[in-house]
């Protein structure tokens, strides 16, 4: 080769080098997010992304509702506004099956996409093709104040049923010290109290349809579960109940105030946290509690990584997500926060790593998790895939209809047989409207 | 003869204006309080009101995590820019109205404020699918455009009840002594008129600034106003109420001070007649 050539072939291969550089420079993906602990950590480290990839990120965080609807306006009209969304395991089947996201089904080998949890895997995905990464995932649990249970003389099993915690709350309810005996969601939302209830009525046996799609409501399976429900919450809950979601209780258990709390595996980073949390150094776990019929009463979610169909940046918007849920991510903020501030729920090697299990709620999060099975949610046959939800385009609509109905009856403006015959109606109704009838 | 009122009844009338007044005030306190407070006292119970370890670690916080300016600015284009693209549009338009008047007059005016009883949400697709046509989604122009097509109506509605007040015989005075539009609009109408167009104005400005259907809705980075910087600190999982207070008193704080400098425009332009 003569050094003319030599020169030449240099030269393009340093101006191609160039080119890619500034290309990557040029690239900018933009991220719409939800405003969690979790994500905002995660912004807190894009630098090092951009660093390493030469891709810049900019961010649009939101309310989780108000992100949802700005989304699923851009998804559905293909607006690309957004390179990344993040989603949950109610959105990204439905929209996977819609052709609106971009499979990732060609993750680098070092991804280990294995490594996900089977569980996160299976609800992130549509005909076996997975559309989302998850970021994080949640299962829900019993939370409890192990220094009330102990004072009670009681003793949490690992796996408590529903009369148990029925027990305990009625041991550690004390309207003299302020104490509840037990703390539940019971606002309004598909994804607030209407979440709760479904898991709730999910272990006694009920379910929201039958394999034809027919409403259930009126079944004696959801009346044994609403008025166990109403009848706990009113002998031992917190006053206004009705109106109390995750936040409401998760400041009522931080101040001491609720003898057990029901709800998300990712609450209990918040409750040990002693900066926050008056009772951070007295709180115990336990798996949520079921009635014996093989369905225990919790829940599966996961915010994840997806990438719209719209986008012109799939590969710098891929390149971020194999970032982002990578297990190197992971040893990056435990690194530099700890090892009880990394991700939860997304990961096997997470759990199988002895550092992360000696996090008080490791073991609990991950039985919690696996305790759940998307595919067969209830204990007898139903014809949808999802926990606390049915993953229909439809269900976010008529479950708000019907959590609305149900906090009513909490609040006492009506019966528990009126609450459920008018969700058996709403149900029909919304069933037949979209066809599954 | 002017009535006599007694001093008890004076006292009585002062603390009930004062208790109304704070009331309405409240949430705004308790607001800027809270943006003071850890996230442990800001949901303390019972809550702590005055005596608690003040703390600039909220802002801190926020100014670390968001890019306050940027939002800020968007706020002043987007709501500066509507209100007076608006108030060019309305004042000729209120003046025909008031003074030139046809016989669909009041039809047209119960027609436009009947544009205003369409729920924003039912035109959300067609106006993004619009946007996304002229590729204007997340676009300043686009926003000013739409707040202002949203508020117009308001705008004529009370320019035309100011113009309506202003004799007409003043105008035609003007016009004897040789007037043209121009000269009547600019040098006879609008200074008559100014505290009336002053108090639309701010009334405006106000509404464009606080509007947070379409700026949340059509904007992601570049067009993004303030009530974006609010909505990403409210979070239905996680207590961050005292980051949320403090985003919310650096959001509010320039209208708050325009609405405090400009108090007395304001009541005036919204009390008082267009002549008085």
């Amino acid at each position: 080769m003569s050094p003319k050539t030599v020169l030449r072939t240099s030269s393009a291969l340093a101006l191609c080098a160039f080119a890619g550089a500034a290309a990557a420079q040029d690239t900018t993906i933009t991220i719409a997010t939800v405003n969690n602990g979790d994500m905002i950590r995660m912004q807190g480290y894009t630098d090092l992304f951009t660093e390493q990839t030469g891709i810049a990120v900019e961010w649009v965080t939101l309310e989780e509702n108000v992100l949802r609807q700005r989304v699923t306006t851009d998804i559905t009209t293909n607006g690309g506004q957004f390179d990344i969304m993040t989603i949950g395991m109610y959105e990204t089947p439905i929209w996977g099956a819609n052709g609106w996201l971009i499979p990732l089904d060609n993750l680098s080998e070092e991804y280990n996409v294995d490594d996900i949890l089977p569980a996160m895997r299976a609800g992130l995905s549509h005909d076996g093709t997975l559309y989302a990464a998850p970021f994080y995932g949640e299962s829900s649990m019993v939370m409890y104040r192990t220094d009330l249970m102990e004072a009670a003389g009681l003793e949490m099993p690992a796996a408590p049923t529903w009369d148990f915690i029925r027990e305990a709350a009625a041991a550690m309810d004390n309207p003299e010290t302020g104490v509840n005996g037990i703390c539940l969601r019971g606002k309004p939302g598909w994804g607030e109290g209407g979440a709760f209830i479904n898991v709730t009525a999910n272990s006694f046996g009920a379910r929201v349809v039958d394999e034809n799609w027919q409403a259930q409501l009126d079944s004696e399976e959801w009346s044994n579960a609403l008025n166990f429900f109403v009848n706990l919450m009113n002998d031992y809950g917190p006053d206004g109940y009705a109106t109390n979601g995750f936040n409401e209780n998760l400041s009522l258990f931080q101040q001491g105030l609720c003898g057990m709390w029901i709800d998300a595996t990712v609450a209990a980073s918040f409750v040990t946290n002693p900066t926050d949390s008056e009772v951070a150094d007295s709180v115990g776990f336990a798996l949520a509690p079921d009635n014996g019929l093989g369905v225990r009463s919790n829940w599966l979610w996961a915010w994840a990584l997806a990438i719209p169909a719209g986008t012109q940046q799939s590969d710098a918007a891929l390149q971020f997500i194999e970032w982002a849920t990578s297990a190197d991510y992971i040893e990056l903020v435990a690194e530099n926060e700890g090892w009880a501030n990394v991700p939860p729920g997304a990961r096997t090697s997470l759990y199988e790593n002895p550092n992360y299990a000696e996090v008080p709620f490791a073991q609990m999060t991950l039985d919690s998790i696996l305790a759940a099975d998307p595919n067969s949610p209830t204990v007898d046959p139903v014809p949808y895939t999802g926990i606390q939800f049915m993953a229909i385009p439809e269900w976010a609509g008529f479950w708000t209809e019907v959590s609305q109905e149900f906090s009513n009856a909490y609040a006492g403006q009506q019966t528990v047989d009126e609450a459920l015959a008018r969700a058996q109606d709403i149900v029909n109704e919304a069933m037949e409207a979209a066809g599954y009838q | 003869m002017a009535r006599a009122v007694t001093t008890q009844r004076k006292a009585l009338n002062t603390a009930v204006a004062w208790t109304v007044g704070l009331l309405i005030f409240f949430p705004i306190l308790w607001t800027v309080l809270t943006s003071f407070k850890t996230e442990a006292e800001a949901i303390a119970n019972p809550p702590v009101i005055l005596f608690f370890d003040w703390t600039l670690e909220n802002y801190g916080v926020v100014q670390e995590r968001s890019n306050y300016m940027r939002f800020l600015w968007n706020s002043v284009i987007i709501a500066g820019g509507s209100t007076l693209l608006g108030v060019l549009i309305a004042v000729p338009a209120a003046w025909s109205m008031a003074f030139v008047p046809s016989k669909r007059t009041k039809d047209i005016l119960l027609w436009m404020l009947s544009t205003k009883m369409l729920p924003a949400v039912g035109v959300l697709y067609p106006i993004y699918l619009l946007c996304i046509q002229l590729g204007v989604l997340d676009n300043r122009v686009a926003l000013v455009v739409i707040l202002m097509l949203i508020n117009l109506p308001i705008i004529v509605w009370m320019l035309y009840t100011y113009f309506r007040e202003i004799p007409g015989e003043i105008l035609e005075a003007a016009r004897m002594d040789g007037a043209g539009l121009k000269e009547e609009l600019l040098y006879v109408l609008t200074p008559m008129a100014v505290p009336g167009i002053a108090s639309t104005i701010l009334l405006n400005f106000i509404l464009a600034w606080n509007e947070a259907f379409w700026t949340l809705n059509l904007t992601s980075v570049d067009a993004a106003p303030l009530t974006a910087f609010i909505a990403s600190y409210s979070s239905p999982e996680g207590l961050f109420f005292a980051k949320l207070s403090a985003a919310s008193t650096m959001a509010i704080a320039p209208i708050l001070i325009l609405g405090w400098f400009s108090q007395k425009q304001l009541v005036r332009g919204l009390t008082f007649g267009a002549v008085k």
